[in-house]
């Protein structure tokens, strides 16, 4: 039977906002995250941590804990099979501290017992003999003769250069400032946790919270000395991540514990330790000069930078990368001057988070632009647009923008979007310091405040960027159903919706099942840099499209005609007929195919110029913040948050608000609250009591404005989303408490004490 | 020590607790009722919520041996939950909703706020907005910046009412 009709598109598809896959089961309470999983044979691990910032271990002892009833084994460095190194981007991070420590909290030995609590108290009973050593713990010192030394090459991590145009540019207007911004912590809900299962033949299967599976499992493997196939690793259940879990926390440890009792071993970190147990945003200590025409053109900028590595690299060298290639934010610059550097200290090891670098940045080059426009009389908004990208000009490491860079529009819409009403009447909800009734409105002034940046999508700086999906495509119960298998972690985002969306349009079937992660497929990359949507996204769709390639072929051999293509379910020939539904080919059989896609490739930059084509795109967003603050207890609320972001494409609109909105709610927790307080190497908050991330009294609401011009470039024209609104909300947040304060406020978050100036 | 109890309807005995073990302890690694999250254990989070006699407690903050005798609802007990069921209609309204706005991201902190909220619309069918950031203002969460979470309130508020 042949007909014309042509078939409905399938719903579900890209652009629409399909209902996650996994919401009923986490609504429900169903849905097995990491802390969850269970096991009849398993036993707990616990770890126990470094007291010092840098010490050396003159002796452990682990007599005592080995004593306690229930415990099955207490492990050292000195028990690791393999080598005892771990890391991102470089190996220097012990699995098991050896010798040394270089932060507070750095795992020393590792206990398993049948409860808990029985873990916990074994594990107070090692004696560990420490011989304390002088620690640096101010990353300003680094560099100095006289620093102490964290590893035996030195305390710089990385450092970068860029020099573009004239070498000593010259202005009629100079303004500069110096600016400082605290240690955020990600604070995902889920723990550190998971479970680990030898397998009875030397190898293990990990179920663990994570954002990068391959790269967790080369690590492990190294420290247990196994072969990939012997560690195989299972995403759980993913409470957040917000780059805290690109980093090994409790992986190789329960590995460990769970190779040498032959038990399954779970491991789930308190919120205490989950504050030691992973990297954070890197402080930052940033000095800024612009030199501009009256007419409020940029001439030139310079910037030194600073990042705080902590003890371990993690990801600092990369850090150090984005802060430096796109540390001047979204503004056409002819002469430039960047100096990054990263460096070792005895704090905690700081790594990745949301907006890597960008975030930190973002603070003084916006804080300086609004110094800049009041300098010369001119209006916030107007000189962010004056000297705002456009498409085809040049960043300061000389690559072309080569797709959508709608800075001037941006800020122009959120300028335009409606301010909220003055305060008709007195809800102490709605004031500064809210229910604890400080205020009545006496004291209370209104800013408004405005910032503008960019980010780079994806791995860059000639990183072998790729994912690698596998689709199958049969028929179950007669009907066409795909699925989708790849290793990109879900960590809360919605990649799985996406997954299933570019199914449905590729391949025109209602059914898509996400098949578990793991590592029996190729590696999706990591879900960080926002880069997933595009890049496993891109990986999806082209392993939809070889599926498709295989099915018209079989369709031609089939039907003997040639020209034919699929329209939804149905295969169509040249001239529209329908001459076969989907069903009819597949009966003999699935066609499955596996591609690994990479986007277009991304080069190192020149170390002394600091020149090269370093990303692969660019994502532009703006936050106008509204905010009212008590002036004499400087406290601050934020009455409104509003942003413009361009998008590319949203393949799901609801998702991509949703994104917005919560990275707009993490840049201000920055601007006014988080911050992990370090003194003397030594973390003095680590709790939810102590550090505070906003609850729903905090937010404001918000209006969120999507552009969406295609990148010519990527799958669908998308462009990353994740981070940009977590860079442009925290700077919009400080201009608007500088607004209404009048004070100059360079250090976030912002204090109280700071904002009154007692 | 032995304890009995209520949950989500039924009658339980758990032997083997531990005196310190908090009652979300017992729930989840006792009797497999892993709905109640554990993101902070020290009453700062909301993610343990659960009913205990009908009002709405951190259960971190209760110890298990506390819950002798008494009637506990978890996440598992609103709806949704009988394992064979693929039924959207069988989810409680506060659980509908907030699939259906999108307050769902990663999820840790959706069964402390759907216990939450469902104790809020129970208590007052027509909450304002400062109401609701009120009721809400125990439970984080760290994904959505709560737009789409007030809207699912809201939602779900007048659900109930129509
Ligand atoms: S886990 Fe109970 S309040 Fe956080
Ligand atoms: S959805 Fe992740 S913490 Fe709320």
């Amino acid at each position: 039977m042949t007909t014309t009709e042509t078939s409905t598109r399938t719903s579900g598809g890209i652009g629409e906002s399909p209902l996650r896959p996994d919401g009923r089961l986490k609504v429900t309470g169903r849905f097995a995250y990491s802390s969850d999983l269970w096991h009849e044979d398993m036993v707990w691990g616990v770890t126990l941590r470094s007291p010092h910032p840098h010490a050396r271990i003159v002796a452990i002892d682990t007599t005592a804990a080995l004593a306690v009833p229930g415990v099955d084994a207490v492990l050292t460095a000195a028990d690791v099979p393999g080598r005892n190194a771990t890391g991102l981007e470089h190996q220097d991070t012990p699995a098991l501290a050896d010798e040394v420590v270089r932060y507070e909290g750095e795992p020393v030995a590792l206990v398993a017992a049948d409860h808990p609590e029985t873990a916990r108290r074994a594990a107070a009973r090692i004696v560990v003999t420490y011989e304390e050593l002088p620690a640096l713990t101010d990353p300003r010192r680094a560099l100095d003769e006289d620093a102490p030394q964290v590893h035996a090459q030195g305390n710089l991590v990385r450092e970068m250069h860029i020099r573009r145009g004239d070498p000593e540019p010259t202005a009629p207007v100079v303004v500069s400032l110096e600016f400082e911004v605290g240690m955020q912590d990600q604070a995902f809900l889920g723990p550190e946790s998971g479970l680990a299962i030898p397998d009875g033949e030397g190898g293990l299967d990990l179920h663990v919270a994570t954002q990068w599976l391959h790269v967790d499992q080369q690590q492990i493997q190294g420290v247990l000395g196994l072969g990939p196939e012997q560690v195989r690793l299972h995403l759980a259940g993913v409470g957040g991540a917000f780059g805290g879990r690109e980093d090994l926390s409790m992986h190789v440890h329960a590995s460990l514990l769970a190779l040498h009792t032959g038990r399954p071993v779970k491991m789930s970190y308190s919120r205490e330790e989950s504050f030691f147990g992973h990297v954070h945003r890197h402080p930052a200590w940033l000095r800024y000069e612009f030199g501009a025409d009256h007419d409020g053109r940029l001439r030139y900028a310079s910037a030194d930078i600073l990042f705080d590595g902590g003890a371990y690299a993690s990801s600092t060298g990369a850090v150090v990368g984005n802060g430096g290639t796109l540390g001047l934010g979204p503004y056409a610059i002819p002469n430039v001057r960047v100096d990054a550097r990263g460096v070792y200290t005895n704090n905690p090891p700081c790594g990745a988070m949301r907006g890597f670098g960008c975030v930190q940045a973002a603070f003084a080059h916006e804080a300086l632009m609004d110094e800049l426009a009041d300098r010369l009389g001119m209006d916030r908004v107007a000189i962010r647009a004056l000297n705002g990208m456009r498409e085809g000009d040049r960043n300061i490491t000389g690559q072309v923008i080569d797709s959508a860079a709608p800075v001037a529009e941006l800020i122009g819409i959120v300028r335009d979007l409606p301010l909220p009403a003055p305060r008709a009447e007195v809800d102490l909800r709605e004031l500064p310091g809210g229910v604890s009734n400080t205020t009545h409105g006496e004291g209370v002034v209104r800013g408004v405040g405005y910032a503008v940046t960019y980010k780079n999508v994806g791995f860059s700086e000639g990183f072998d960027d790729y994912s690698t999906a596998r689709v199958r495509l049969e028929l179950t119960g007669g009907e066409p159903v795909a699925t989708v298998h790849t290793a990109a972690a879900e960590v809360g985002q919605g990649l799985i919706t996406v997954e299933q969306q570019i199914c449905r349009t590729e391949l025109g079937v209602e059914r898509v099942v996400v098949h578990p992660k793991d590592t029996t497929v190729g590696s999706g990359g990591s879900t960080s840099a926002s880069r997933q949507t595009y890049v496993t996204g891109g990986a999806v769709k082209a392993a939809c499209e070889a599926v498709r390639t295989t099915v018209l072929a079989r369709a031609t051999e089939l039907l003997g005609r040639t020209g034919l293509h699929l329209d939804g379910d149905k295969v169509v020939s040249a001239t529209g007929e329908v001459v076969a539904g989907l069903a009819e080919v597949l009966a003999d059989g699935g066609v499955e195919e596996t591609v690994e896609w990479r986007h277009r490739p991304t080069h190192p930059i020149d170390p002394e110029t600091g020149q090269g084509d370093a990303h692969v795109q660019y994502a532009f967003s703006a936050h106008r913040a509204v905010v009212d603050v008590d002036v004499e207890l400087g406290l601050v609320k934020v009455v409104a948050l509003d942003t413009a972001q361009d998008v590319g494409k949203a393949i799901n609109p609801d998702a991509v608000v949703g994104q917005i909105h919560g990275g707009s709610a993490q840049g201000m927790g920055l601007a006014l609250m988080e911050e992990i307080v370090v003194t003397d190497g030594h973390v003095r908050n680590p709790s939810f009591t102590d550090y505070l991330i906003p609850t729903i009294l905090d937010m404001p609401p918000m209006q969120v404005e999507v552009l969406e011009y295609a990148d010519p470039h990527a799958p669908y024209g998308v462009r990353g989303v994740g981070e940009p609104p977590t860079i442009s909300s925290g700077p919009a947040v400080a201009a608007a408490v500088r607004a209404a304060t009048g004070k100059a406020l360079r250090r976030v978050p912002l204090r109280p004490e700071a904002i009154t100036g007692v | 020590m032995r304890i009995a109890l209520t949950v989500n309807g039924a009658r339980r005995e758990v032997d083997d607790v531990w005196e310190g073990e908090s009652l979300l302890y017992a729930l989840r690694e006792r009797m497999g009722l892993a709905g109640a999250k554990n993101a902070c254990e020290q009453g700062e989070c909301g993610s343990c919520t659960v009913y205990l006699d009908g009002l709405p407690v951190c259960s971190c903050l209760v110890a298990a041996g506390q819950a002798q005798d008494r009637e506990v609802t978890t996440v598992e007990g609103l709806g949704g939950s009988s394992e064979d069921s693929g039924d959207e209609a069988e989810l409680d309204p506060v659980q509908q909703a907030f699939v259906r706005c999108g307050a769902v991201q990663c999820g840790f902190c959706t069964p402390g706020l759907v216990v939450t909220t469902h104790d809020l619309i129970r208590r007052n069918p027509e909450p304002s907005d400062p109401e609701i950031r009120e009721a809400l203002a125990g439970n984080l969460c760290r994904c959505t910046g709560y737009e789409k979470i007030l809207d699912a309130v809201r939602s779900a508020a007048a659900e109930v009412r129509s």
